[in-house]
């Protein structure tokens, strides 16, 4: 029995640095010197470069027009993760509100037009979504930069699942006290549904983070980058040059995973529960 | 695609009491609709649409050609390279991601002690965008630079990422897979720790090895899990890792391996062939579909839910 205990240790601690090491490894190379890591390869030690290099990549002006900074593609980058969790949990309630609390000719209908959204992913209609935004003139906007993210129901069906688990009794016992239904949506439901919301506004936050290809298509404007859009913009300016900085690149990397991550560690309860419950 | 499973059958919509309201339901539901009927399906007719004719890249109109584009899709050698590097990819993508996922969740699961340090040692890298990992993957994998290419040295092995069609092809499943460990991980153990403690007792009573134990008692309870992962997976192969290629291949796709989804991307934006990508998205469109039925009907037959 002992043994088979000391033999899973073993696997979870070598499944443990397989996920943890190469991050780690790229924050302490992030420390050193371009011409340190070109010489010495990646590092596992701490270098001693972390003010210099991270107040270059926050504050220095780059891109191609010179101007834009790694902080302000951070604040680009949450206001789309905010825009995008706030935008979905307000979406998605007032619809599943409707369709699980509300007697309406078409509610079948609707409830399957919103459905079939979640059977195509953005991916496979990009080229006619992007046209539809420069139809609409959105491109290079932080509404065009969310929205489109926003067309897809998830979150509807998260909600729909909740509320349908909420006792009837509450709504009848609301009825009796004489509450309309903007009043049971706001004084009932709303506080009810505080830790669904909060799971699902972590999750959302990261997904809205994370997003590459959508930006990379609607935002040409540096101004409006991303961190993580301006990864690649980054791998495309060093490649070129003669002793690439790594440090930067690396540096950039750790900012750009930093806020989801420490989201992930810090609301881990509410992500798994979010993650799990809404998917079973 | 995420969340899909939760679909109980289209019985229940409602509840016992409700509200009833001429027109309140339809103002709550605006302005979901009017995002979905704008960017859902607006651009899903017009990529149907747009399928069936050929673009002048310089906007100058259009001609319908019916079904041209997918017969030159489907017969272009190019293409049929493209979907046969896919369907590896996406094979060895999720084979890894949830062996391993699942490994590491009956190791979590058996061990009591140092389970919530493991547990969140295991899902942070969950947080982390396919670029930013893709990032990650190009600086270990680097010519100068990269540890494991030093590491594969010494096995005789010369890794050229960037170069080499098979060694980037092996990156990119190397950080593919390593990126959605945590997904399975998380869902796994959430999925063992659901059995009940009774259920393993008797396990344990009326079987003594371990191994056979979880193939007959513990994997079937497992099922509608990783089934539903399965399905997860396999989407995550096809379009969240369009992050990790477009970094590491580098603007070079000439010689390097892509997947479809790469593809319409490539020949919609940089190639201009608007018909051509949108025939390219249909078939992905038909692709999602197939899975998706699939995952009901199997969902419904096969798998039983204790």
């Amino acid at each position: 029995m002992h043994r088979t205990r000391f033999f899973d240790h073993v696997i979870l601690l070598i499944g443990v640095f397989i996920m943890v090491a190469p991050v780690v490894v790229a924050f302490m190379t992030s420390t050193h010197e371009a011409a340190d890591i070109h010489r010495n390869g990646l590092s596992l030690t701490w270098g001693g470069h972390f003010t210099e290099t991270y107040e270059a990549v926050l504050t220095r002006e780059g891109g191609f027009t010179g101007k834009v900074t790694g902080l302000n593609m951070m604040l680009n980058s949450m206001i789309l993760g905010l825009g995008f969790a706030v935008g979905k949990i307000v979406l998605s309630m007032l619809a599943a509100y409707a369709i699980v609390y509300f007697r309406f000719p078409l509610a079948t209908f609707f409830f399957w037009v919103i459905f079939t959204t979640l059977l195509l992913p953005l991916e496979v209609r990009i080229l006619p979504s992007y046209e539809v935004m420069n139809a609409l003139r959105l491109t290079n906007t932080y509404t065009g930069l969310i929205v489109p993210l926003l067309a897809s129901a998830t979150g509807t069906f998260y909600f729909r699942q909740f509320f349908k688990s909420v006792p009837d009794e509450l709504l009848e016992a609301a009825r009796i006290d004489g509450a309309g239904p903007f009043k049971f949506f706001i004084d009932v439901l709303v506080p009810l549904s505080r830790t669904m919301m909060a799971a699902i506004f972590i999750i959302m936050f990261v997904y809205g983070w994370n997003q590459y290809l959508w930006p990379t298509l609607m935002t040409t404007d540096e101004g409006f980058f991303t961190l993580v859009r301006g990864i690649k913009q980054i791998l495309l300016v060093w490649v070129g040059s003669n002793i690439p900085d790594y440090n930067e690149a690396f540096a950039l990397a750790i900012l750009a995973m930093l806020p989801p991550v420490m989201i992930v560690v810090i609301f881990q309860r509410w992500f798994i529960k979010g993650l799990t419950e809404s998917d079973k | 695609m995420r969340g899909a499973s939760g679909l109980e059958g289209q019985q229940t919509f409602a509840k016992r009491v409700q509200f009833s309201s001429p027109f309140l339901p339809y103002l709550f539901l605006a302005p979901q609709l009017a995002i979905i009927f704008v960017f859902f399906y607006w651009p899903s007719v017009q990529a149907i649409q747009s399928s069936f004719y050929l673009e002048d890249p310089f906007g100058f109109g259009a001609t319908f050609v019916g079904m041209s584009n997918y017969t030159d899709v489907l017969k272009s050698t190019e293409y049929l390279g493209i979907a046969q590097f896919t369907a590896i990819f996406t094979a060895l993508v999720a084979f890894f991601a949830l062996s391993i996922g699942l490994l590491l969740a009956i190791k979590a699961d058996g061990v009591i002690r140092g389970n919530a340090a493991y547990k969140t040692l295991l899902i942070w890298v969950y947080a982390i965008a396919p670029p930013v990992a893709g990032l990650i993957g190009m600086m270990f994998f680097n010519q100068h630079i990269g540890p494991l290419v030093e590491f594969a040295r010494w096995f005789g092995w010369d890794i050229k990422v960037g170069l080499d069609y098979s060694d980037t092809a092996f990156a990119m499943i190397v950080v593919s897979v390593w990126k959605q460990i945590p997904y399975n991980f998380i869902f796994f153990l959430s999925g063992l720790q659901g059995i009940p403690v009774s259920v393993r007792e008797a396990a344990a009573l009326d079987c003594r090895s371990e191994f056979r134990r979880f193939w007959t008692v513990i994997l079937p309870l497992l099922a509608p899990t990783a089934f539903f992962l399965l399905i997860i997976n396999v989407t995550y192969a096809l379009f969240d890792t369009f992050g990790v290629i477009d970094v590491m291949v580098k603007d070079k796709a000439a010689n390097n391996p892509i997947t479809l989804v790469y593809k319409v991307y490539m020949d919609g934006f940089r190639g201009s062939d608007l018909g051509g990508s949108s025939a390219q998205s249909v078939i992905l469109m038909l692709v999602v579909l197939v899975l998706t039925v699939f995952q009901f009907r199997f969902i419904e037959r096969r798998v039983h839910y204790n």
